[in-house]
């Protein structure tokens, strides 16, 4: 038996329930198909930070667009997404990482978001648990923690109150040119196919540019106060933006709880999800050369994830150029919980025909296509 | 050894047995262990290290295994 629909999403990740629930919203009869648990897959490991980044025009836009769409969402998130509004902090441990905080401060305040400096004693008073002699920090009020599975949860309820059925516990096979197959031997035509499968998309589409990018993080048991908000060192630019080779930054978290969530790691090319304590403890030295007292701290679980990086550092949301059935909302890196409402209300509005907040291009899984054709 | 070991649970002094347990001590004084995220009191359940359901703040170190730990004259022990 075919069941048909206007759109099929496959994978309710974060990105998946964003994208169901803005289909069913513009009212199209939509589908969604999770293979495990919902929200199961990197939006269960991620950090849930919810950050604007400049790394490039095209990612401030995308990642402000998105920070200002979950504040509008918050106040109907449910108590157990554990949605805060922080703050970012990023610290500055010397006068040339000052100067970068300087730099960041024009870039933010051109886009609109409100910023502001701390120096030495302001940083000491705001984070006292930070080592002393620290030079300052960039502070970004606007940004927020959440528990990303809670609001995955959440977003996949609304699109399912909007009329979306849910196809839990089978896989899709084989997808494209508007029919799927699923592993329990269902079918279904649709008008759309969202891949949002996340890093294993390029299972389902041959040829993305998505490479698997391994991260590990460690949570505290509760200790409420001692970081208030979220803590990134600035040196992380370095680090995470090198494109190849394993890195670490101090990037702490404060969970609502009062839990710490310490990270972070980044690794290509490494396929198996098993803790590495090479990169643990190197993660817990660099964390513990910025917050040298979290050492005293219990934790009691670590993990890892995978994302899925591009060679840009930006998602694929759109087309994709060889079936004009299939969309594309995958390759979010490290940056898919922050960007996932936008990722869903940019391509409801190319389905909609509506001008978008923002100038999709960037975005196009065509980019790629067309240096290929160029090299 | 003394017979009896003499300490403060949530600000009072209670004087218990020598070889007592700081779990021990604050059943006697009638203290949860620590409060739950949801606003629960718990306390010790396993009793051998392995549950973490009675942890409570020992002279202001949080997250302390009070049925692993023995109580010791002038020990501050606080519900968590
Ligand atoms: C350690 C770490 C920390 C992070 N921290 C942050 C952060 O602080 N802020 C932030 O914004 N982002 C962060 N991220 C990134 C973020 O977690 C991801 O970008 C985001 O979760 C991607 O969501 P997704 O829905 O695309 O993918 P996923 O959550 O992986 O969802 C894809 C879903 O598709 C399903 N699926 C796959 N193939 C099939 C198939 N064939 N059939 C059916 N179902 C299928 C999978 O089961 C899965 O549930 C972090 C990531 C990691 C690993
Ligand atoms: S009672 Fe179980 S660990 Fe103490």
């Amino acid at each position: 038996m075919t069941q048909r629909y206007d759109a099929v999403v496959i994978g309710a990740g974060i990105v998946g329930a964003a994208c169901a629930r803005e289909c069913a919203q513009a009212g199209m009869r939509t589908a969604i198909i999770e293979q495990g648990t919902i929200g199961g897959g990197a939006t269960a490991a991620g950090m849930g930070h919810i950050v604007v980044m400049d790394d490039s025009p095209a990612q401030l836009a995308l990642t402000r667009y998105s920070q200002l769409l979950w504040s509008d969402l918050a106040s109907q998130l449910p108590p157990s997404a554990e949605y805060e509004t922080c703050g970012t902090l990023w610290v500055a441990a010397d006068e040339e990482e000052m100067a970068e905080v300087l730099r960041k401060q024009e870039l933010y305040r051109s886009a609109g978001v409100p910023v502001e400096v701390l120096d030495q004693a302001q940083l000491r008073e705001a984070e006292p648990n930070l080592r002393p002699g620290l030079a300052g920090a960039l502070l970004i009020q606007s940004d927020a923690v959440l528990y990303p599975s809670a609001a995955a949860l959440h977003l996949l309820n609304q699109a399912i109150e909007q009329g979306a059925d849910l196809c839990a516990g089978a896989h899709v096979l084989h997808c494209g040119n508007g029919s799927l197959q699923l592993s329990d031997g269902t079918t279904f035509a649709a008008d759309r196919i969202i891949n949002a499968a996340g890093a294993l998309a390029g299972a389902l589409t041959p040829g993305l540019q998505i490479r698997k990018r391994k991260g590990h993080l460690v949570i505290t048991d509760r200790y409420p106060g001692f970081v208030r908000h979220q803590l990134v060192e600035l040196g992380y630019l370095k680090s995470a933006h090198s494109v190849s080779g394993d890195s670490v930054a101090f990037n702490v978290q404060p969970r609502k709880t009062g839990q710490i969530l310490i990270g972070s790691s980044r690794q290509y090319d490494e396929e198996s999800p098993g803790i590495e304590s090479r990169i643990l403890t190197a993660m817990l030295d660099r964390v513990g050369q910025y917050m040298p007292g979290i050492a005293e701290l219990s934790a009691i679980r670590s993990w890892t994830g995978f994302r899925a990086a591009t060679p840009d550092k930006l998602p694929l949301i759109g087309p994709d150029e060889r079936d004009p059935t299939l969309f594309l909302a995958t390759g979010h890196e490290g940056l898919g919980i922050t960007t996932s409402l936008a990722t869903a209300r940019l391509l409801a509005d190319h389905f909609r025909g509506a001008a978008p907040a923002i100038p999709l291009d960037p975005y196009l899984p065509s980019r790629f296509a067309a240096e290929a054709a160029h090299a | 050894m003394p017979e009896t070991i003499s300490l403060t649970v949530n600000g009072n002094r209670i004087t218990v047995p020598s070889g007592a347990t700081v779990a021990v001590a604050m059943m006697s004084a009638s203290a949860p262990c620590r409060v739950s995220v949801s606003g629960k009191p718990r306390g010790p359940l396993c009793g051998m290290g392995i549950c973490f359901e009675c942890r409570a703040v020992i002279d202001g170190v949080p997250h302390r295994r009070t049925c692993q730990i023995l109580c010791e004259p002038g020990m501050d022990v606080c519900t968590q």
